[in-house]
């Protein structure tokens, strides 16, 4: 047990947060720069245009069929040797990140905006609003309701996700954690134990919240 | 620029890969079932204490990443005497990240099916058990298996992170070679080439499956 000491070394707990702090960074600026991208490929998707359509869907299902890891690696490795353009590991996570998050927002966007019935466009122009009234005032409150709840679990995705930026050597808190634990090693042999499962449940109090708040969401807009 | 005889010569490393890459996910998956079929079993049947345990499991592993489950499991235990290698780690992890998303789609399933059919069934004399493999699970298959199926790509696809643990799979065999020769585009290319070969054909034979066992609406 004289392991857990290594957590009350000073500087250990500050470093691991400020490590935390990076990696709720990076999702928390992919989250917010999927939400346009998502919303413009989820209106994209549900166009008639055929070419606009199949590029869509070959957006959607390369991003769905390939692991996340596999498209850093492309991302991070690929687009250095591509371009000269010398993108960092963090540069290539919130890339990644956007491309991803952006697609699956998409998709439900679209499945959000496809399940109004018709007949509620109609019944809008039939009392006489514009094109972007019946949008904003009948279509959007009930396509966010449906959308939201998916949206969320969607942001705990991608903060889990986050924790692959190591991979790439970006410095978060699983890096930090490794740093501690190679620091300590001859004082605390098995601090990696303590070190690991703070960090664990450093994942769980972040991602624990949105899933709670994902799923009360849903039980409260389930009927309508 | 492109070297094809570099894809033909290191194209056998990518094979090793995937045998790796889908050894770590079959027994994974496998877990990963049975895991959910007692959760959900559990959850169902509403037996008290175990429906907390499962329910607290159930948070815990869809709130945490696998990487981090697995440097926990792989670094981390063995420092109190649970050792471990490699494969075993994989597979217990791969077991313990997918068993609740299992038991989510199955509990969907199960709960999907009214009480009252139960009653009925009952009441026309089956028994627990009857009603149970003849009324419940037939229906409730047809509304998991969606579920189920995209569960078992995901799995596929978060096992890529084993190579972080250094398990020759795929994703490793990839890194490996760009290290080694800086042959990156040929890397990369095989990597995506490899798990399109696994993947698109465990989707398109999920899309069959969630067909063939959609008795409600066939």
């Amino acid at each position: 047990m004289q392991g857990a000491n290594i957590l009350l070394e000073p500087g250990v707990f500050p470093r691991l947060l400020q490590g935390l702090w990076v990696t709720v960074w990076i999702a928390a600026v992919s989250v917010g720069l999927s939400i346009p991208v998502g919303l413009i490929t989820g209106w994209l998707m549900t166009l008639k245009n055929p070419i606009i359509r199949f590029i869509m869907r070959f957006y959607l299902d390369f991003i769905r069929i390939m692991p996340q890891l596999a498209l850093l690696f492309i991302a991070f490795y690929g687009i250095a040797r591509m371009s000269n353009w010398n993108l960092d590991a963090t540069g290539a996570c919130v890339l990644v990140f956007v491309l991803w998050g952006g697609a699956e927002l998409g998709d439900l966007v679209r499945g959000a905006l496809q399940s109004i019935p018709q007949i509620q466009y109609e019944t809008a122009y039939m009392l006489g609003m514009s094109n972007w009234q019946s949008f904003v005032h009948v279509i959007l409150p009930q396509a966010v309701r449906r959308l939201l709840p998916g949206a969320v679990n969607l942001s705990t995705r991608i903060v889990k996700t986050t924790s692959l930026a190591v991979l790439l050597g970006v410095v978060e808190v699983i890096k930090v954690g490794q740093q501690i634990i190679d620091a300590n090693r001859f004082q605390y042999p098995t601090g990696t134990l303590w070190v690991y499962g703070v960090i664990f449940v450093m994942y769980f109090i972040v991602c624990w919240p949105l899933s709670l708040v994902a799923h009360a969401l849903e039980k409260r807009w389930a009927n309508d | 620029m492109f070297d094809w005889s570099f894809v033909s010569k290191y194209a056998p490393f990518f094979v090793n890969g995937a045998w790796m890459t889908l050894f770590i996910s079959v027994f994974g998956i496998a877990l990963a079932i049975l895991t959910g079929l007692v959760c959900a079993g559990i959850e169902t049947a509403k037996i008290p204490v175990l429906k907390q345990i499962t329910s607290v499991y159930i948070e815990i592993s869809r709130n945490t990443p696998l990487l981090v489950q697995l440097y926990f499991l792989y670094f981390g235990l063995p420092k109190i005497g649970f050792v471990w290698d490699a494969e075993t780690c994989a597979i217990i992890g791969l077991g313990f990240l997918g068993g609740s998303y299992m038991a989510e789609a199955m509990r969907a399933g199960l709960q999907s099916v009214p009480q009252i059919q139960r009653e009925n069934a009952y009441m026309l004399g089956f028994s627990k058990w009857q009603t149970l493999t003849r009324v419940v699970v037939p229906q409730a298959v047809g509304i998991s298996m969606p579920g189920v199926v995209a569960n078992v790509i995901f799995l596929i696809k978060e096992s890529s992170v084993v190579s972080a643990i250094a398990l020759a799979d795929v994703m490793y065999m990839a890194k490996d070679l760009m290290g080694m020769y800086y042959n990156t585009y040929e890397s990369l290319f095989m990597l995506i080439v490899t798990y399109l070969i696994i993947l698109l054909p465990i989707s398109i034979l999920g899309t069959w499956l969630e067909r063939r066992f959609d008795y409600a609406r066939r």
